[in-house]
Order: structure tokens, then C-alpha cells, then sequence
């Protein structure tokens, strides 16, 4: 058997572009997490509502093959926009209407009303574009889809394929990468989001409003998911109220698989769960005939045992047990 | 804390039934009316016409799946989300080991005897706790909330891969027919279990449900029982006065996923089909919804969680959906005139879960001991100095503990 570099490197391609929006949403558990402790089992439907908004907004438009590019652009900027504060605000309502409620209360009562959360948002989903997988509506025009970068701009004759999708995902996720590193990294607020992750009391005590440094968090994650959404929604070119959840499901492996909490960790994660996924559902294929992408959540959930047994704290976090 | 309520009143151990407690003699009588109803239904249900057994008997298939549910969220406190998983595999268990249609049986791997519907029942019961052991043995060590979501991804796995091994599964097509439990005489009278009269299989799942909950309250009393409840109250604590925390947990989590086996066996041979369909997500969550809506920890408040929950689910949605579209058609309302009911089960599920842990995290029925825990806010030490603590701005609030 021998092996395909092509057939690798395509799907090499797709896992690093996949794994870059799954890193966006993974950012968003890791955020959390690391404040808080808690698993926002409500996040990936954070991002389904943003994706369903971006669907709306897009929606109100009439665009056909006529329409004008600087039009098409701008259309997409907005619902990028509407979608990202769609769900960066919905984030901060969860946090603010549900969890800071129970943030005394047992472990046990935030994690029940997250995966609550995620039921009811499910349900919105329903209700607002039914329970069918949708095309989203049509903003990028066949022609441009099917584009060979490689073959056009660079005039390689290749059979891999570099979409303008592939580089729309790297040109939208990598400068929201950079400014959030800029925003933990270097404001005021990043700041006071650090500190309440060691020690939220000690934090407390300095003069953080801790409430607002963490609902600062929701409000990021949602914001991250949010564009995660818009993208993905083209780059699969499907919409559903179902979206989220398997989405949010390998993005929290992808938290882990990096160590939760940590940042770097989150994008390191993203991006080795892309490419995982990405083998999974093509390039296995060629060697193992039965394997498909009907069995890439197996995969992916094997991944999340592994780690957690061999390597709790994830590639680059350091693991630490229940506090006392 | 752990074990007060669990020393019996010396009265109780030593007299008759007169001298209990009011409240002791109160909730025997309940107990009496409600196992009266239970046991009288199917003759309601044929005089009156209602064509519900069906209904019913997925009902308290849900209470048994809700007991044991109750074990692994509100004895020991650790929170699965995939329960339909052991649920799924004590079905698939039954039909791969019965089902003419079964690679197994078609091999004649499967011994005769095993074939027999409470052997497989049996087995399926072991098989399920084998499988909460395999998954609870690398994950129990971890925090709880890393285990939340290895059951949650355990729960979409066990379904996709049934719906996917279609040579040993049917995939899609599922499995059926499957061994029901032959039929036997007493007094005289055949007692069998078929499809269009379904009120012995109805019979037999309270049977089930009354040796369950014998299982059920007698263990919360045992000294397993105990170190559960201590472990949720205080990991550190109960380790330090030498409860093993992993095998503590793990035996949770085992007899947890065996009750789920029994279930699923009972359930695939009563309604005769398998189906991947059958184990979505949605069903952990109707189970855990019971749990937490009934009273997480008390296993009669679970039960009457449970039934709510599913008469919902399988009675109400069917019901209500008719009049409703004819309400709609009436006020010339296109959405309600197609709404269908069955849409609802995500929001209600939802509002469920959400709505006890911010109203009432104990449950509609909570046990006396389950509510101290659930709602800290009567610790008003320990409130009011985490609230000076964090709330720099927003004073005229009301405390984080406090809900008007």
C-alpha cells in the first residue's frame, strides 16, 4: 500500500483551515473554563444561534449573479458582524440570566443547567428554521467556490486543491487569533481576566469586579463562536439546529486535547482536531475501506479518552485535581 | 451529615405499623393508592377505551431508567449524560443474543439456553454494568465535570456506531423479531406476552419497578450507599475517613448502567424492535430531566419525575397536537394551525433542567437531606462573605443567593 502525498496534503489542507474554526470555538470553552470551571455545555449552540442569525441577516438580501462584488463583501462583513455580536451577546445573557445565579451553588447545579441551556437553544433552533438541514443562502457564487488557487494564481499543475474558502478562513480567523492574545495579553482587562483565573478571591480582593471579568469571558467566547459560525456555515455549506452540537462537542476536545484554560492550548488543539477529523473522513479511506466520516466521531471521541487517560492535563495545560 | 436519615426510628425496627411516625404512616398510604392505581390501570384503560397501554408501558420503562439514573446523579453525584447508551446496549444486548436475524444466532454462536428471553434479560443486565465499568474505570478518576462530558460523547458514539456497524447491528433497519418471555400458567391461567394485548408485559414492568425500588432504598441504607452520599457531599472528606473514591464511584456508575440494561431488554423485547433512533440524545435527557425534576436523590420523587416527564413526551404531545392545530385553523393562525407538539420536547426538557436549578435545585420532591445541599443559600455565612467578596459594584442587587 502505498502512500498518497497528494491525497495528504489535501486533506492536510482542509484539517488546517477546518481546524482553525474549530480552534475559534474551542477558544470559547477554554475562556471560560478557565475563569469560571465550568463546562459550557451551552456553547456550541452559542454558535448554532450565530450561524442561524448570520442565515437571517444574509437572508434579507436578494443576491444574484449580478450583484456586485464590493456589494457581496459588504453583505458578508455585516452578517459576520451581526452574527458575532448575535452570539457574543447571547453568551453574556446565558452567563448573566442562568450561571451567575448558581455560582454558589454545588458543582453540579451550573453543569445541569448548562446542558439545559443547550436543550432550549436546541429548541429555538427548531423553531426558527425547522428541523431539516438548510442551505445557507447563496453568497458565494458556484464559480468561485470550485476555483483552484493553486492551478489559477500560482499556475502549478497539481490536482490538490486550495479553495478561496480555505484562504477566507485563514483570513478571517488568524487576525481575531491576534487580537484576542492582544486583549488577554496586553489590555487592562486581560489582565483582570488572568488574575481571576488563578485565584478569583485574591482577584476579588485587588479590586477586579469579578463579575464583570467574567462575563468579559462569556461575551468573548460568544464573539469567537459567532464568526466560527458565519464561516462554517459557507464552509459546509449547510445550516442546521443540529450544528452545534457535534461542533461543540470535538471544540471541547479540542480545549482539552490542548489543556483547558490555556489559550495557545485551545489553537494547538483546534487545529490537530481538524486535521484528525479531516483524515478521518477522507484520507483514512484509501487504506482502510470501511472506515468513513460516518465513523469520525469515534475517532474523535477515542482521542478525548486517550487524552483524558494518558495526559489529563492536555498537551501543553499542567493537570489540576478538584481544588480544595 | 451522611447516614442520620439513614438510621432507622428504634420504633420502626421493632413495632408494627401503628406505632410509625405520622409522616412515616402518611407516605405508606400514598404508597398503597399509588400501586392501587398502577395495579387497576389496564382495566381502566380497556373499559374506558383508551388504547394507552402502550403509552404506559413505555412509562415505566423510563421509571426504571430514572432509578437508575438516580444512583449515578443523585446518590453519588456524578452526572452522566449518556445514559441512553447503557440503555441502548442492554437493547441491542437482547437482540443480537435473541433475534433470528442476528449474525450471532444465524452462527450458532449463541447457546441455546441464552436464547431464552430472561437469560439474554440477564445477560443484558451484566453486559450493560460491564460497559459502566468500561467507561468509568479511565474517566471516574478525573474531576466530575470531565466525566459529564465523557458520557455525553459515550452517549452520541453508542448510537452512531450501531447506526454504522450495519453487518452486525442492520444499521437502519435495526433488529427484530426479539424472544419475548414465553409463556407460563398460573392457576391454570396462561399468562403471555404478546404485541396486541400488551398489559402482562405492563405487569411485569411493575414488577420490575417494585423490585427496583427495593434494590434501590435498601442500598441507599448500606454502608455503599453511605460513602455515595458522603462522596457527594465531600470528596476529601469522605476519602480521609477511608472510602475508596473510584470504587466507590465505579460501583455507582455499574449498578447505575445495569439498571438501563434490564430496562432496554424489557423495552426492545416488549415493543420487538431495536432501532438507533431509539437512543438519541434527547433520551438521556428525558431521563435526567426526570431525576432532577422529581427530586434529585429521592427515588419516589424521581418516579413521579419520571412519569410526568414521559407522559409528556408520549401521551401529551399525542393528544394536545390535534386540538391545537384545530384551535389554530380556527383563529386562522398558520403557526399553530402546524405546530406539532413533538417540537416542544427540546424546549421543555430544557426549561426543565434550567428552571429546577434556578427555582428549586432539590426538585419538586426533594429529600430533606438533598435540599440542604442543593440550596447553600440558608449557609448564610458562607453567602454573605463570598458576596461582600466579589460584588465591588453593583450593592443595591440582591445577594447572589437571594431569588425574590
Amino acid at each position: 500500500m502505498e502512500f498518497n502525498a497528494n491525497l495528504f496534503v489535501q486533506f492536510l489542507i482542509n484539517g488546517v483551515t477546518n481546524g482553525m474554526l474549530i480552534a475559534l470555538v474551542a477558544l470559547g470553552y477554554t475562556l471560560v473554563y478557565g475563569i469560571v470551571e465550568l463546562i459550557n455545555f451551552a456553547h456550541g449552540e452559542v454558535f448554532m444561534m450565530g450561524a442561524l442569525f448570520a442565515f437571517t441577516i444574509i437572508g434579507m438580501f436578494t443576491i444574484g449573479p449580478d450583484t456586485p462584488w464590493f456589494a457581496i463583501v459588504a453583505i458578508s462583513l455585516l452578517a459576520l458582524a451581526a452574527a458575532m455580536l448575535f452570539s457574543g451577546a447571547l453568551n453574556w445573557a446565558i452567563d448573566r440570566v442562568v450561571y451567575r445565579r448558581l455560582r454558589n451553588a454545588p458543582r453540579l447545579a451550573p453543569l445541569i443547567a448548562a446542558i439545559g441551556l443547550s436543550f432550549i437553544l436546541q429548541g429555538i433552533g427548531i423553531y426558527w428554521i425547522g428541523s431539516n438541514n438548510l442551505r445557507p443562502p447563496n453568497l458565494i457564487a458556484n464559480n468561485i467556490r470550485s476555483i483552484n488557487l493553486l492551478n489559477e494564481w500560482f499556475g502549478l499543475d497539481t490536482r490538490i486543491r486550495l479553495r478561496p474558502l480555505d484562504l477566507i478562513v485563514v483570513g478571517i480567523t488568524i487576525p481575531l487569533l491576534v487580537w484576542l492574545s492582544w486583549f488577554v495579553g496586553r489590555t487592562k482587562t486581560g489582565k483582570a481576566m488572568r488574575a481571576t483565573a488563578q485565584d478569583r478571591e485574591a482577584a476579588a480582593l485587588m479590586g477586579i469586579d469579578v463579575n464583570r471579568t467574567i462575563a468579559i469571558a462569556f461575551l468573548l467566547g460568544g464573539l469567537l463562536a459567532g464568526a466560527a459560525a458565519m464561516v462554517t456555515m459557507y464552509y459546509t455549506n449547510t445550516a442546521s439546529f443540529r450544528m452545534g452540537f457535534r461542533y461543540g462537542l470535538f471544540a471541547f476536545t479540542a480545549a482539552v486535547l490542548g489543556g483547558i484554560g490555556n489559550l495557545t492550548g485551545a489553537v494547538v488543539g483546534g487545529l490537530l482536531i481538524g486535521i484528525v477529523w479531516q483524515m478521518s473522513d477522507g484520507f483514512v479511506q484509501a487504506y482502510i475501506p470501511w472506515w468513513g466520516a460516518q465513523w469520525t466521531p469515534v475517532a474523535i471521541f477515542g482521542v478525548l479518552v486517550l487524552v483524558m487517560v494518558f495526559k489529563p492535563g492536555g498537551l501543553l495545560g499542567e493537570f489540576t485535581p478538584d481544588k480544595v | 451529615m451522611a447516614g442520620t436519615t439513614a438510621t432507622p426510628h428504634p420504633a420502626t425496627a421493632t413495632a408494627g405499623n401503628f406505632d410509625l411516625p405520622a409522616d412515616r404512616r402518611r407516605a405508606r398510604l400514598w404508597f398503597a393508592v399509588a400501586l392501587t392505581i398502577a395495579l387497576a390501570y389496564p382495566f381502566l384503560d380497556r373499559a374506558l377505551g383508551f388504547n394507552r397501554i402502550g403509552s404506559f408501558l413505555a412509562i415505566a420503562v423510563f421509571v426504571v431508567l430514572a432509578m437508575g439514573l438516580n444512583i449515578v446523579v443523585g446518590y453519588a453525584g456524578l452526572l452522566d449524560l449518556g445514559y441512553a447508551a447503557f440503555f441502548a446496549i442492554g437493547a441491542y444486548t437482547i437482540g443480537l443474543l435473541t433475534s433470528p436475524s442476528s449474525v450471532f444466532v444465524q452462527k450458532h454462536w449463541v447457546p441455546l439456553w441464552m436464547q431464552n428471553f430472561w437469560a439474554a434479560m440477564a445477560v443484558s443486565w451484566a453486559v450493560a454494568a460491564i460497559f459502566g465499568v468500561l467507561l468509568g474505570a479511565p474517566t471516574l478518576r478525573l474531576r466530575g465535570d470531565y466525566l459529564a462530558i465523557v458520557t455525553l460523547g459515550f452517549g452520541e458514539i453508542v448510537p452512531t456506531f450501531f447506526l454504522n456497524a450495519d453487518a452486525i447491528t442492520g444499521g437502519t433497519m435495526g433488529i427484530n423479531p426479539i424472544a419475548k418471555p414465553p409463556t407460563f400458567y398460573v392457576f391454570g391461567h396462561a399468562v403471555s406476552f404478546g404485541q396486541t394485548d400488551q398489559r402482562n408485559w405492563y405487569y411485569l414492568m411493575l414488577g420490575v419497578i417494585l423490585v427496583s425500588l427495593f434494590l434501590v432504598t435498601r442500598l441507599y441504607d448500606s454502608r455503599l450507599g453511605r460513602a455515595w452520599q458522603a462522596v457527594r457531599e465531600d470528596e476529601i472528606a469522605a476519602s480521609s475517613m477511608g472510602v475508596n473514591l473510584v470504587r466507590t464511584k465505579l460501583w455507582a456508575f455499574a449498578l447505575g448502567a445495569s439498571f438501563s440494561g434490564f430496562a432496554g431488554s424489557i423495552y426492545s423485547s416488549a415493543f420487538q424492535y431495536v432501532h438507533p433512533s431509539q437512543f438519541e440524545f434527547v433520551v438521556s435527557i428525558m431521563i435526567l430531566a426526570s431525576v432532577i425534576l422529581g427530586g434529585i436523590g429521592n427515588v419516589y420523587g424521581v418516579i413521579i419525575g419520571a412519569i410526568l416527564i414521559v407522559s409528556f413526551d408520549r401521551i401529551l404531545t399525542d393528544v394536545l397536537t390535534d386540538p391545537l392545530q384545530q384551535l389554530g385553523h380556527l383563529l386562522h393562525s398558520e403557526t399553530i394551525a402546524s405546530h406539532n407538539l413533538a417540537n416542544d420536547r427540546y424546549v421543555v426538557f430544557g426549561l426543565a433542567l434550567v428552571l429546577m436549578m434556578l427555582l428549586r435545585p432539590g426538585g419538586l420532591f426533594p429529600s430533606a437531606q438533598r435540599r440542604a445541599e442543593m440550596t447553600p443559600e440558608s449557609d448564610d455565612v458562607r453567602v454573605a462573605e463570598t458576596q461582600t467578596l466579589y460584588d465591588v459594584r453593583t450593592e443595591n442587587e440582591p445577594a447572589l443567593g437571594e431569588r425574590a
